[in-house]
């Protein structure tokens, strides 16, 4: 899956277009229940946000790790906060403060590197991948800029660099695969100074996420944003304010997006094989009438 | 010396015979100076240089370069508008080959050429909103995003492009004067029609599947598990009221260029058309109903989107289903065709209304966000009015709206 075309992706992609399918080889052909084996080891965040203090450490650490364009307005600048903003072109995180009737919540937001995620599934040529590690990567050079994978995501994170003619590219998170490949904390984990970001495996984190709520009551409300939300992401959230409240979705199903699609695109080998057979017959039924007329006619 | 100037007698007389239909170059650029044409040479001097800047200076030179709207009028007026508008050449085809309607014979090939050039052009605003334009060949070698609606679309805008051009080739060819129209491309005219199915049926639903994926985002009086088979059912009556508008407005404007077996008849054919069409119609208008019933969004109704909703479907696919079938029992032909012209208009609006104005509804500021600039608005009309151009030329010189290539009639 890492990149390179198997050669069942070359089958499945013969039968999309060419239909040579039946079927009953429609599940097979969409495959998206095998294509993400890896989740239950994948790795994970877990966002405490009851912890956050709007510091920005992250934003700057992620800046500095990733060779990121200076930011706009310093790091240490709380006026940022008095606009709701969301992962730029030149930023893969921001942090935002929320009001709330029990006073400010900041909430830090990136790419979630969803489970089965829909950038993955929206683009046409495969510019994504889902490591086992959990971090959803994308690849510029095989990108040509159409921006579906901008209209799936759910979270509204990836970025385009509208501002390059020759190489606009897809600006997001990549959950510092490099470093944790390397078994280092991702750049933002390590620069939080009061403990909001947990690094581990995505089920202990869920875990512990669950003990928290229980043991502390009253603290938390009872629910740990991306369990279930769109089948699951990697970076899961505590908070003690309902999350509708600090801008997260909150409409989404909880089945991975792609299995709405999946009526449709199981839909296609059908067409493929009944139209021709049904139209032929059109054709041969009106030929044959008219033939027959024509004769009639002649007579 | 003398080989050369026999070389350049036929040379030249062809040029003028088939380019500038019949005239000489004095004469030819004198009659293109018509109000029309002064109007497209404004828009082609201020449009170019922003398609220029589009390409020199990236997107954000000439659209809101928004993250959260990453499709704007380009794809929703070209792509999303234009698509189901160009339906014309698998139905009228479907009709004619298929179905045995050998009457509407004089529109088949309009309906093709309508056809093409609007995937043809579909591409075009496609190029100009890529971000690598030049990879646009990349899902059918780089990377097969197989569980990707817009892979499927890619492929079959591609082949039935291919198709609509071998099933417009007649054309050209007797243009060109190849006398004996290839055997081949008559006989797999079957073959390619049906093909052209498959494919139309395919890529004008995957249009409405592509926002399958974002049920988060579009207004869920839109988003619907049917919004492929709404996307399909109104391209099929988008076809048909297509042909009316676009037979007619070459019978209109472009009457030189087409012979009395076209002229003579339209009339009827357009009533013929016309009630395919209200058929159409009505079935699409109680299937948006079946989709607000089957996900019980009732209560929706009420809300301001409830009641831009109620403007599309009652406004722009009840009222001018209502206004065609007073003009049929009436055979009021103004009636029919300005009632397929609204219905036009009516693709166009559901078209955009899914696209960008139901798309991030919830958003603050939405509606501020959703008003393209100038520029990107320049570049929709630009292309439209190369569009027109490019449709006006070959019209006027293949035979589309006549059986033969016109100086036969004049000899
Ligand atoms: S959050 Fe968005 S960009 Fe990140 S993996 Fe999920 S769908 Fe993709
Ligand atoms: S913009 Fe690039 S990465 Fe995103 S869907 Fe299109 S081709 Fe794939």
């Amino acid at each position: 899956m890492k990149g390179r075309l198997s050669r069942r992706d070359f089958l499945k992609t013969t039968a999309l277009m060419g239909g040579s399918l039946l079927a009953g080889g429609v599940t097979e052909a969409l495959g998206y229940k095998e294509e993400f084996p890896v989740w239950t080891k994948s790795y994970g965040v877990l966002v405490d946000l009851t912890k956050c203090v709007g510091c920005r450490s992250c934003e700057r650490a992620c800046n500095e790790v990733n060779k990121l364009p200076p930011p706009d307005r310093p790091f240490d600048d709380a006026s940022v906060f008095e606009r709701e903003r969301r992962p730029t072109a030149k930023a893969y995180t921001v942090v935002n403060r929320y009001e709330t009737e029990g006073g400010p919540v900041y909430r830090k937001i990136q790419c979630n590197h969803c489970n089965e995620p829909a950038c993955f599934s929206a683009c046409p040529i495969h510019a994504y991948t889902k490591t086992p590690e959990g971090a959803v990567l994308y690849d510029p050079d095989k990108c040509f800029g159409c921006r579906y994978c901008m209209i799936a995501c759910p979270f509204y994170v990836p970025a385009y660099d509208y501002w390059s003619a020759l190489e606009p590219k897809i600006v997001k998170c990549i959950f510092c695969y490099p470093r944790i490949s390397r078994g280092q904390l991702p750049a933002c984990v390590e620069a939080c100074p009061v403990g909001t970001l947990t690094f581990g495996r995505r089920p202990d984190l869920i875990k512990l996420a669950r003990k928290r709520i229980i043991e502390n009551p009253g603290k938390y409300i009872d629910h740990i944003y991306g369990e279930h939300e769109v089948g699951g992401t990697s970076w899961i959230y505590i908070s003690g304010v309902p999350f509708e409240e600090l801008g997260f979705p909150t409409n989404l199903p909880k089945r991975p997006l792609i299995e709405q699609v999946k009526g449709f695109l199981g839909a296609v080998p059908v067409v493929f094989t009944v139209w021709p057979a049904l139209f032929g017959m059109c054709y041969a039924a009106v030929k044959h009438r008219s033939e027959t007329k024509e004769k009639e006619d002649k007579k | 010396m003398n080989h050369n100037e026999t070389m350049e007698k036929p040379f030249r007389s062809w040029f003028m015979e088939k380019l500038l239909n019949g005239m000489t170059w004095p004469e030819y650029l004198r009659s293109l100076v018509t109000p029309f044409n002064i109007f497209a040479a404004l828009v082609l001097i201020v449009g170019i240089p922003v398609i220029v800047q589009r390409f020199v200076y990236g997107l954000a030179a000439v659209t809101h370069a928004s993250y959260e709207y990453p499709w704007g009028l380009i794809l929703g007026w070209g792509l999303f508008g234009g698509v189901p508008l160009s339906a014309t050449g698998f139905v009228m085809a479907t009709a004619y080959y298929i179905f045995g309607f050998k009457r509407y014979r004089p529109l088949v090939r309009l309906g093709v050429l309508t056809g093409f050039m609007g995937y043809f052009f579909a591409v075009v605003y496609l190029l100009v909103d890529l971000g690598r334009p030049w990879r646009i060949y990349y899902p059918m070698i780089v990377g097969f995003g197989t569980a990707s609606v817009l892979f499927l679309v890619a492929w079959h805008v591609a082949t039935y492009l291919t198709v609509q051009f071998l099933e417009f080739s007649p054309a050209i060819l007797e243009w060109l004067r190849a006398r004996r129209v290839f055997k081949w491309a008559t006989f797999i005219t079957i073959a390619m029609t049906i093909a052209g199915i498959i494919l139309s049926t395919l890529h004008q639903s995957a249009l409405g599947a592509l926002f399958l994926l974002a049920p988060g985002k579009l207004h869920p009086l839109w988003y619907s598990s049917y919004i492929p088979h709404f996307f399909l059912a109104s391209s099929i009556y988008a076809a048909l009221v297509q042909v009316i508008v676009v037979s007619y407005l070459c019978a209109r404007f472009l009457r030189h260029a087409a012979d009395s077996y076209f002229l003579e008849s339209l009339d009827g054919l357009t009533l013929g058309l016309a009630k395919g069409a209200v058929v159409g119609m009505y079935v699409y208008f109680v299937l948006k109903w079946v989709g607000v019933a089957h996900d019980d969004n009732w209560h929706l109704l009420t809300t301001p989107y409830g009641k831009w909703f109620l403007v599309e479907v009652l406004g722009f696919v009840l009222a001018p289903a209502l206004l065609m079938t007073l003009g049929l029992k009436t055979g009021s032909l103004p009636i029919v065709r300005f009632s397929a012209f609204y219905a036009v208009v009516g693709i166009l609006l559901n078209r955009i209304n899914v696209s960008i104005i139901a798309f991030n509804w919830h958003l603050p500021d939405h509606l501020h966000h959703i008003i393209p600039p100038l520029k990107e608005i320049m570049i929709v009309i630009t292309i439209t009015t190369i569009h027109i151009l490019i449709f006006r030329w070959i019209t006027t010189r293949m035979p589309v709206i006549r059986q033969e290539p016109l100086e036969e009639y004049q000899h």
